[in-house]
């Protein structure tokens, strides 16, 4: 079995703070980390190899062990519900997920919809309220299915709330608290019990 | 739903080919001769069980269950464990007389159907139970037992770790007081999810040394001396007769020589409500789930029986990854003979027979791609019109 360490990081918005994190841990990352467009990147250095992929995808990655760890919104773990240890909260990349619609207006009584990119997380949330909605699963512009028509509501992640703003929603409730985790697998939180164990002081010292 | 294409297998099951078939047959035999080898005897349980008794019983949660309806109407389910079944036979028949058992088996089990790739809904079990033993020694060697089974099987790197069901349920209902107090903590343990155990702990109206000591839980992972850190946490004698019986499962294992692959883990919960004592699983590198699991548990008391046996149980598809490549050499002889010949190929095909080779007979004009077709084989024989080419 390998020494090198691998770490399943999030493309997009939250991978400039996860990087961020890191050097403050002080892993020396090399600078080409942050304009590359590779998928794999190694540093031998330090005994890590990083692969670059969706947030949406990241903790599927370490559940099946082919990523060792991670870094994975909140959301993504409430949606996904895969195995594996949710070992720190890194608090970055706040936001949160929240019920959105055009103001005023109230669900369909007898048949509710939502369109959501978290199925389970609303399917989830509604039932705790004691509703039952119908749910249709989009992949991106949510704020679009209220306004013409395909939804009573979304649920989605909020950080600024200027996206709702612009587009003539408003926020109904709030479900949840979103930060990046320090994500990790099962069977790797055994095996290579002391680099991951490292890495957990070295993060924990600096979030 | 759309109409099937012929080649489609139900979602989850698998073909074996010839290849990992004889891979698989070869690292059961390996374990199974070995746990032969320790006095456990294999048998053999139905594939299917009422799901009321067997199904009920097992630890595996209702709706991973495969389930179908008998003539009368009962419910059955495809075995989802061996464990189950295997307590419901003891503990009607081979428990009678009252005297330690060890059972051995190899069988399929199932488990529902997922959409996602990597998790079959039909796979081997192969694993003991030491039954009707309640001393640390048994925890001992079925510990010892798997790992001296899988070492056979030639896997090099694994870990056993070994938590205990009572520890971690003894501390929380110490400090917290009640059972479903306790509960919330067990489950944030369960889903692994140790920054909502924190930010629970941290919440509850405690004292910071009790706090300190429910956070200490998720740091309780390594040898010997994890065993007296968590001595140290638990302050009540309750909670004591675990770790001495850890302490001294420790020892056993360490007679046995086989201490540089075990570790303690506090950490280790289950869902299953029949475990009553020590519960371990075993990870190998390469493979990203647990490639075996198992602890002590007394669970004949559901079919009237009260006794507690240790077990494990290897899962066959995760352990063959683990071991993963390394083709077998194929030493399969093939003997293409004509009609003229083909007593003399029929010989020459029983002699290697009798001497335990591998030897095909092939009639000459059955095979469209010799080439093709030859090179499937180590050796070949020609008997052919008048020539014998080797």
């Amino acid at each position: 079995m390998s020494n090198i360490l691998t770490m399943a990081m999030p493309k997009g918005r939250i991978f400039e703070e996860a990087v961020e994190l890191l050097r403050k841990a002080g892993y020396k990352l090399p600078p080409e980390f942050d304009d590359s467009r590779k998928l794999i990147i190694e540093v031998p250095e330090e005994g890590l190899r990083f692969i670059l992929a969706k947030p949406m995808d990241v903790a599927t990655y370490v559940e099946h062990g082919v990523a060792d760890v991670g870094i994975a919104g909140k959301d993504v773990l409430l949606e996904e519900e895969r195995d594996v240890y949710e070992l720190l909260d890194l608090n970055i990349s706040y936001c949160y997920l929240a019920v959105a619609g055009l103001p005023n207006t109230k669900m369909n009584e007898v048949a509710p919809r939502v369109a959501t990119k978290y199925p389970n997380v609303a399917e989830a949330y509604f039932r705790e309220q004691g509703e039952q909605v119908e749910i249709i699963k989009l992949n991106g512009s949510i704020e679009l299915a209220p306004i013409i028509g395909l939804s009573d509501r979304i649920v989605d992640i909020v950080s600024t709330g200027r996206t709702l703003k612009e587009n003539g929603l408003v926020e109904y409730e709030r479900i949840k608290d979103v930060t990046s985790r320090f994500i990790v697998n099962p069977v790797s939180y055994r095996m290579k019990d002391q680099q991951i164990n490292d890495m957990v002081k070295r993060l924990s010292e600096v979030v | 739903m759309s109409r099937l294409f012929m080649f489609e297998k139900p979602l989850g099951m698998r073909d074996t080919l010839p290849g990992l078939y004889e891979k698989k047959s070869r690292v059961r035999s390996l374990i199974g001769d070995t746990m032969k080898l320790w006095g456990y005897q294999f048998i053999e349980t139905p594939t299917l069980e009422y799901y009321e008794t067997v199904g009920a019983a097992s630890a595996i949660a209702d709706q991973q269950l495969f389930k179908l309806l008998d003539k009368e109407g009962q419910t059955l389910v495809l075995r989802p464990d061996m464990t189950a079944p295997i307590a419901r036979v003891a503990a009607s028949k081979l428990l009678n007389e009252d005297l330690p058992v060890r059972l051995a088996y190899s069988a399929n089990v199932f488990r529902a159907q997922q959409r996602e790739g990597g998790r079959p809904a039909e796979f081997e079990q192969i694993g003991i139970e030491c039954l009707n033993e309640e001393t640390v020694s048994c925890d001992g060697e079925v510990i010892a037992l798997l790992i001296s089974s899988l070492k056979k099987a030639g896997l090099q790197q694994f870990q056993v770790s070994i938590g205990h069901v009572g520890f971690a349920q003894e501390l929380f209902v110490q400090i917290l007081g009640t059972n479903g107090r306790a509960d919330i903590l067990r489950k944030y343990l369960f889903e692994k999810n140790y920054v909502g155990y924190r930010e629970h702990v941290n919440s509850l109206q405690l004292s910071s040394i009790d706090k300190q000591r429910l956070l200490q839980l998720l740091e309780l992972r390594g040898g010997e001396d994890v065993i007296g850190q968590a001595l140290d946490i638990m302050e009540q004698d309750s909670g004591k007769q675990a770790l001495l019986d850890l302490k001294e499962l420790w020892d056993v294992i360490k007679d046995y020589d086989v201490a540089a692959y075990v570790k303690f883990d506090f950490t280790i919960v289950s869902h299953m409500s029949y475990y009553s004592g020590i519960l371990f699983e075993v990870y190998a590198g390469n493979v990203g789930f647990p490639i075996g699991n198992g602890g002590r548990y007394s669970l004949m008391e559901k079919f009237g029986k009260s006794a507690s046996a240790t077990g494990f149980a290897v899962r066959m598809d995760m352990l063959l990854e683990a071991l993963g490549g390394g083709q077998q050499e194929n030493s399969t002889h093939c003997i293409f003979f004509s009609q003229e010949r083909r007593k003399e190929a029929f010989k020459l095909a029983e002699k290697m027979h009798e001497q335990g080779k591998q030897a095909v007979l092939q009639d000459i004009t059955g095979v469209k791609n010799l080439d093709a077709f030859t090179k499937r084989f180590a050796e070949t024989t020609y008997l052919i019109g008048g020539r014998t080419d080797e």
